[in-house]
This record gives C-alpha cells, sequence and structure tokens, in this order.
C-alpha cells in the first residue's frame, strides 16, 4: 500500500516507522524545515517538506496513487483540510485524522473524513483502566452501532454476590459476554452462572445503559 | 439578522461596525481578548473570548439562531473548519469564509462554502491598477 503521512511529529514519525517495518511505500509531508530534516536523517529520504494542506505539494507526492492518507498533525483543523483535500481532490480512497478534541468526532464524520483517532479520549481510557475506584471501565466503541464493550469489577461487599445472573435487572440491550476470576479461565456466562466477588465482567451495552448496567452488577 | 464573525483582525472588526451600522446583531469572536481592541468605540454588539472551531464557543455565540457566519482568522484551515461547521452543524443559511490559497479556495467553493480569497482578488486589483496607469 502507498501511505501518505502528513505531520512528521513524534506520531507521525512512529507511525511511518512502523508502516515501513510492515512493508508498505510510505511518504511523510512535514511543513517544518527543521523537522523534515531530522525524520529524513533517520528513516532516510521518505520525508518531503510541504504543506500536507496544499494540493500542489499532494499532487508532487503522487497522492491520486495513494491508498490512504493519515493526518496526525498536531491540529485538527489542518488535519480535517488535509483529508478533505486528498479525498476530494485526488479520490484518496481512505482517510485517517488524528483528533484531539473529542468533540470533532462527530463533526468529522459529518464532514466525511473515514476514521477518526481521537488522542484525548485514548489518553483517558487508558486512566480509566489504571484507577482502581472505578467499576466500570470503558474498552471499546463499537464503530456506528451505538454500542460498546465494558469492563464491570464486582465489588468485594456487592449485595449480587452469590446470585446467578438470571436474577439481575439487567437494561434492555446489555449482553453479559464473559467472565474473567482469579486464576481459572474465562467462562461465558449462562442464566445459571453465580456471581462471586471480584469478577470481571465482559459486556457489551448501548452507551445510554451504561450506568443501568454498572448498577445491576453492583447491586446499587 | 444575526451575524456571527470569527477573527477580530482588522477585516473582522471592520466588518462588525459595518455590519452593525446596517442594524445587524452581531457577535464576534476572538481566541485573544487583546484582538478587541480593535472594535470601534461604539460597537454595541457582542465581543466573545474562544476559539471558533469549538462547537460549544459558537453555540454561546448564538449560531444556532444566527443567519450568517464569516470566517476572518489568519488561518486557511481554522476558517474552513469553522465554517463547515457552521453550514453542516448548526445550519447557519449563509456561511462566508476567507481563504488565502486560491487552489484550497476553489476546493471548498465547489464543496458548497461561500469563499473569498483575498490573494486572488488583492491580485487582480494591483494588476489593473498598475496596467492603467502604464497606459
Amino acid at each position: 500500500m502507498y501511505v501518505i503521512v502528513v505531520g512528521g511529529g513524534r506520531v507521525g514519525y512512529y507511525l511511518a516507522k512502523a508502516l515501513l517495518d510492515e512493508g508498505h511505500e510510505v511518504l511523510i509531508l512535514e511543513k517544518s524545515a527543521a523537522v523534515a530534516t531530522v525524520v529524513s536523517d533517520e528513516l532516510g529520504s521518505i520525508c518531503v517538506r510541504g504543506d500536507g494542506c496544499e494540493s500542489t505539494t499532494l499532487a508532487s507526492v503522487g497522492t491520486n496513487r495513494a491508498d490512504m492518507l493519515i493526518a496526525v498533525t498536531g491540529d485538527d483543523e489542518d488535519n480535517l483540510v488535509s483529508c478533505q483535500v486528498a479525498k476530494h481532490m485526488f479520490g484518496v480512497p481512505r482517510t485517517v485524522a488524528r483528533i484531539r478534541n473529542p468533540k470533532n468526532e462527530a463533526i468529522f464524520k459529518k464532514l466525511g473524513i473515514d476514521v477518526t483517532i481521537n488522542t484525548t479520549n485514548l489518553i483517558l481510557e487508558s486512566i480509566e483502566e489504571e484507577v482502581p475506584t472505578h467499576t466500570l471501565i470503558h474498552l471499546r466503541d463499537i464503530r456506528d452501532k451505538g454500542l460498546e464493550i465494558v469492563e464491570v469489577k464486582i465489588p468485594p461487599d456487592a449485595p449480587t454476590i452469590g446470585k446467578p445472573v438470571k436474577e439481575l435487572s439487567l437494561p434492555e440491550g446489555s449482553v453479559l459476554s464473559l467472565i474473567i476470576r482469579k486464576a481459572r479461565r474465562p467462562i461465558v456466562p449462562s442464566g445459571a452462572t453465580i456471581l462471586q466477588a471480584e469478577d470481571q465482567i465482559i459486556a457489551v451495552t448501548a452507551h445510554e445503559s451504561e450506568e443501568a448496567l454498572r448498577a445491576a452488577l453492583s447491586g446499587e | 439578522m444575526k451575524v456571527v464573525i470569527m477573527g477580530c483582525g482588522r477585516v473582522g472588526a471592520r466588518l462588525a461596525s459595518l455590519l452593525e451600522q446596517d442594524g445587524n446583531d452581531v457577535t464576534i469572536i476572538d481566541i485573544d481578548s487583546y484582538s478587541f481592541r480593535r472594535l470601534s468605540p461604539d460597537f454595541k454588539g457582542t465581543a466573545l473570548i474562544g476559539n471558533g472551531i469549538d462547537e460549544d464557543v459558537l453555540r454561546s455565540a448564538g449560531i444556532e439562531e444566527a443567519g450568517a457566519f464569516v470566517a476572518l482568522t489568519q488561518g486557511d484551515n481554522r476558517n474552513i473548519m469553522a465554517s463547515q461547521i457552521a453550514k453542516h452543524i448548526f445550519n447557519v443559511p449563509r456561511a462566508v469564509c476567507r481563504i488565502y490559497d486560491p487552489l484550497r479556495r476553489d476546493m471548498y467553493e465547489e464543496l458548497g462554502l461561500e469563499t473569498v480569497s483575498p490573494t486572488t482578488v488583492f491580485a487582480q486589483i494591483l494588476r489593473e491598477k498598475l496596467e492603467s496607469q502604464g497606459e
């Protein structure tokens, strides 16, 4: 695949490196001459100095034959325009934009960007996973379906301990997919499965039922 | 008509006064409060500090009731993004956008934004001025 990466900062640099290792043809566009020189010195002549939002620059690097353009500069607006120019002027089939303001996710989707990567939310989610006081951890969104995969840990004093799954009042549309217990293999719960303290439950739920699911499992 | 202007530079500040004189209700947004010094002392509209590419800032500027939005910051991409938010998210009837880069202007004009490229306009004016004096 021919992949164009816009932005030669940390994200662009390591992304390009990983893509090269996977055997792809990669080109980095970087506005700053100093940064472009550093990237070229380290990765070889795969970095062109230029503005990835300018159609003349994009034309000179053969964007019309690119399979994918990934815009990872630090500015949401630059990433948006880069992807839009790639799509509308060069017909690039897949455009990916990095986003810093989480609110821009929906906007970018509406404006035709194929994939958005929301770095702020990724960091937030990782922090949540590391904070043990959270009983519900958001693991992943299921794209365009309004569903998400979450992990709920049964607190040691939860009134639901000892109860079978079928007696829980789970919100409509939420499904418990997996229970992970200490030192045991993961089990697929049935209606008769009895909840134990410290069970880690992996569930699929609608965004709006997240709180109801947490309450049903922890018995609050 | 309610008009929201993003960017209180010389052009933005002047446009705000002109539109206000014509009886429009004007709100002008800028990320730097120091920019508001450019507003005429008798400007009665609203000056709002904030980033115009942030949905919430646009909402508090009254974009939902606005009849027109004008993007006049120094950044082409910021102007483009803000105008697209105004047009496609808030359905503002008119979104006008300054884009310095003529090629980018052509593309976004095709995509339905109302755009002005000072580069093209100014170069044209200069050419006419110079060539008419030469004759």
